[in-house]
């Protein structure tokens, strides 16, 4: 296991080795990493040959990226790219795993790809063991975007612009669907500024504490002519709200599926019964459809929309609501009953010949952060997780947490040490968007120039005032993990 | 390409026990084959999602040619082995362990199997002496954080929790065995508290105590009040809410508020175990 993190987290302590990169630099380091894997003839020619496209172009894209070239730009000295390059290429099996630090970036989608390139060269992808897999933040990612909350597609992953597929939805929902696609959400938040969006129905999702440039979303959202917020809890966005529409929790008091990481789908049931005038979601959405003159919906069980949506989606098409139950979970693609599910996809690219279109390779720019660090601004902060807590913390701000150590502002020894300041003291912290109070703490494990913060307590530290809008133009993502920050000790703007 | 990763095929292994002949794979133990044949077994260390520590020996079977009894959890079948379950040697060494066992360290709140096995083999720890005048591991619980409670005179040094706790589950390496003989025991680095400890609070040493030595503070509190009441609660399983691995929760609910969370051993995803947040962090479910 190689941990490629900026961080040493504690999966970086637990791997055989931990490849300590500068924020932002993932693609060259993809790049060293392909460019060493072609150098060292590792390549694996047949699969190469026989399933991908745009290999010699790409060979000649990255032959840059020399080691050195690559220390230079991600910090990491080259004997240990290196040997990464080496292990992966020569292993039986071989995954690459990621989650936020990938794509969390304004070359998010680049990012990934860059990683896909890695697989193809070395036939690490369509096979048992091996492959690309991103880890899912909560329990229902994956799951969301299977059932077509995307602004571009149907359920089942099928494109809101293809006339055939909106033709068959049309005629089993009985309604009209809308040919363009939608907005994604820093689309929306964009269209709000210019006055074209003018009413939001936000469904368990906290834009007013979670939103990159957070003082700026917050203006947006103050903006609206109407803002519906349907939570299981109080949040900051639902205190901006014109309307409140309390739900009953997803997990504990619901029942339904959820589709994990590894695409398999499994039965969330209810235990408890929602408190108060809490309801249950599938009937709030019935009961506004209903005002809004739809009056065919009726109040349908989860089961029965469940029996509907694998009906039209042909990867869900096998998963019966009592198989799910009997198999503890399937993993999609699932075209029909008596389909064991999918462990792994891709495998099309091992069939002889390669089923369907061959995969390209892709010829990506890396790209530094936006947010640039200047003396002004000459720290880089990046925001993650911790252990016991979830997001903006309003579930998890529940429970007593005997390991958690509460809103800090992390930098190494050395760079506090030459800002004069020690753990525990209150400081200024700014960056090009906003400043906010934070309590110091020392990570020796911290690269000099890096400092972290967790996002999950913002009524303690507003961090997503300093975080970077700036997104992907390809996915929407704005640029959480790379912010330019500078560290101010308090009595030193008393002084001034 | 091969759908599932293929291994070289187990040749099967053909045994004798209690008389009849037992055919499984080789690799199966002695308990495996047990299982297969419907002969019930006794088990306190062991467990499904755990490497066995073969410490406890209530799996005790006799073996022919064999000096001394053999752990059916740990010990491999071989070919020709003839194996009795239920000997008078296998009946006294079993009731022996669990006599040693409950007259040291309070048994009250083990797994009901424990309470049934001993019946079955006519336990009687009092004939090891009045609890009163005999060495016991009395002492009261430690109750150092919201989440659990270790109270180790319901400890029998299965060692499962330090399975769970190092290389079978969570790696974190925060407890381990300390002190020797009649004094050893469970303990963190140097004794400090559990939170000042390695420990992550996974709970999943709670996850695998068979004794109730190790608790949800949530149960410890309501059997303290009283109030705790297995026979009115209900178990429903679903998907933990905070990340994307999709653990199965198993929610056990008393009076429509749950009272503790558990995960089925025998699911895929992550055989029984969970993370701190995925076992404790159900309480905004309540708030």
């Amino acid at each position: 296991m190689w941990a490629v993190d900026p961080r040493r987290s504690s999966s970086a302590k637990f791997a055989d080795a931990w490849l300590g990169l500068n924020v932002g630099s993932d693609i060259a380091l993809a790049h060293g990493v392909a460019r060493e894997i072609i150098a060292a003839d590792l390549v694996d020619r047949e699969f190469v040959d026989r399933a991908t496209t745009g290999y010699e172009q790409f060979a000649a894209y990255v032959d840059e990226w020399t080691l050195e070239r690559t220390e230079e730009v991600t910090g990491v000295p080259a004997r240990a790219i290196r040997e990464m390059a080496h292990a992966y290429a020569t292993a039986p099996m071989a995954q690459i795993l990621w989650t936020l630090g990938i794509t969390e970036h304004h070359t998010g989608v680049d990012n990934v790809l860059s990683l896909c390139n890695l697989s193809l060269l070395t036939g690490h992808v369509g096979r048992w063991g091996s492959g690309l897999c991103p880890l899912r933040g909560q329990n229902n990612v994956q799951g969301g975007g299977d059932m077509g909350a995307l602004p571009n597609k149907l359920p089942g992953f099928q494109d809101v612009d293809d006339d055939e597929a909106r033709a068959k939805f049309e005629a089993v929902w009985g309604t009209a669907i809308p040919a363009g696609n939608g907005w994604n959400l820093t689309e929306m938040f964009e269209a709000m500024g210019r006055d074209e969006l003018k009413a939001l129905w936000v469904i368990g999702e906290n834009p007013a504490d979670s939103e990159a440039d957070v003082n700026h979303a917050r203006r947006l959202l103050g903006k609206l002519d109407v803002m519906v917020v349907q939570d299981v809890f109080m949040t900051r966005t639902a205190e901006m709200a014109d309307v409140v529409l309390p739900a009953a929790l997803g997990w504990a008091e619901s029942d339904g599926t959820v589709t994990n990481s590894e695409r398999r789908v499994q039965r969330t049931r209810a235990a408890v019964p929602p408190p108060g005038q809490a309801r249950q979601e599938i009937d709030i959405v019935a009961d506004l459809a209903e005002r809004m003159g739809a009056t065919d919906w009726g109040r349908p069980t989860a089961e029965e929309l469940w029996e509907e949506l694998r009906t039209l989606s042909p990867m869900h098409t096998g998963m019966s609501w009592e198989r799910i139950r009997a198999e503890g979970g399937i993993q999609w693609p699932c075209p029909e009953e008596g389909h064991p599910g999918s462990p792994f996809l891709h495998g099309r690219l091992w069939e002889d010949p390669v089923g369907g279109r061959p995969a390209p390779f892709s010829c990506i720019p890396w790209k530094p952060p936006i947010d640039e660090l200047t003396d002004e601004f000459p720290l880089r902060l990046t925001t993650g997780r911790a252990l016991d807590s979830y997001n903006t913390g309003v579930q998890t701000d529940k429970y007593n947490s005997p390991i958690r150590t509460g809103e800090a502002l992390d930098l190494s020894a050395a760079d506090a040490t030459a800002l004069g300041v020690v753990a525990g003291e209150r400081v200024s912290v700014s960056s090009r968007r906003g400043t906010i109070e934070m309590t110091i703490a020392i990570d020796a494990s911290l690269q000099v120039g890096l400092a972290f913060t967790t996002f999950h307590f913002p009524e303690l530290a507003d961090v997503n005032q300093l975080t970077c809008d700036a997104y992907d133009p390809k996915s929407g993502t704005a640029e959480f993990k790379a912010a330019a920050i500078r560290v101010d000790k308090l009595e030193s703007l008393v002084d001034a | 390409m091969n759908d599932v990763p293929v291994s070289a095929p187990r040749r099967p292994v053909e045994l004798t026990i209690d008389g009849g002949t037992v055919r499984v794979p080789e690799g199966s133990t002695i308990l495996d084959a047990c299982r297969q044949e419907g002969i019930d077994t006794p088990t306190l260390c062991w467990a499904e999602n755990l490497t066995p520590v073969n410490v406890c020996r209530v799996c005790v079977v006799e073996v022919e040619n064999s000096r001394v009894l053999v752990p059916s959890c740990s010990r491999w079948v071989e070919d020709g082995m003839v194996v009795s379950t239920d000997s008078e040697k296998v009946r006294t060494s079993r009731r022996m362990v669990y006599e040693l066992l409950a007259s040291s360290v309070d048994l009250d709140r083990a797994d009901a199997e424990v309470h049934a096995w001993m019946e079955h083999y006519g336990a009687d720890p009092g004939r090891m002496g009045d609890r009163a005048d005999i060495a016991t591991v009395e002492q009261p619980p430690k109750l150092q954080d919201d989440l659990y409670v270790r109270d180790y005179e319901r400890c029998i040094l299965c060692y499962k929790c330090v399975e769970a706790c190092g290389e079978d589950a969570q790696f974190t390496f925060a407890i381990a065995t300390a002190g020797r003989g009649f004094d050893a025991h469970i303990s963190t680095e140097f004794d400090v508290s559990l939170p000042d400890s390695a420990c992550v609070y996974c709970g999943n040493c709670i996850g695998v105590c068979p004794t109730g030595a190790l608790v949800f503070k949530t149960e410890h509190d309501m059997r303290e009040e009283g109030t705790w009441d297995e026979d009115a609660q209900s178990v429903t399983t679903t998907v933990c809410t905070f990340c994307g691995v999709g653990c199965n929760l198993e929610l056990h609910v008393q009076d429509e508020r749950i009272v503790k969370v558990t995960s089925p051993a025998d699911h895929s995803v992550t055989n029984g175990h969970l993370c701190i947040k995925g076992r404790f962090g159900w309480q905004h479910a309540q708030s």
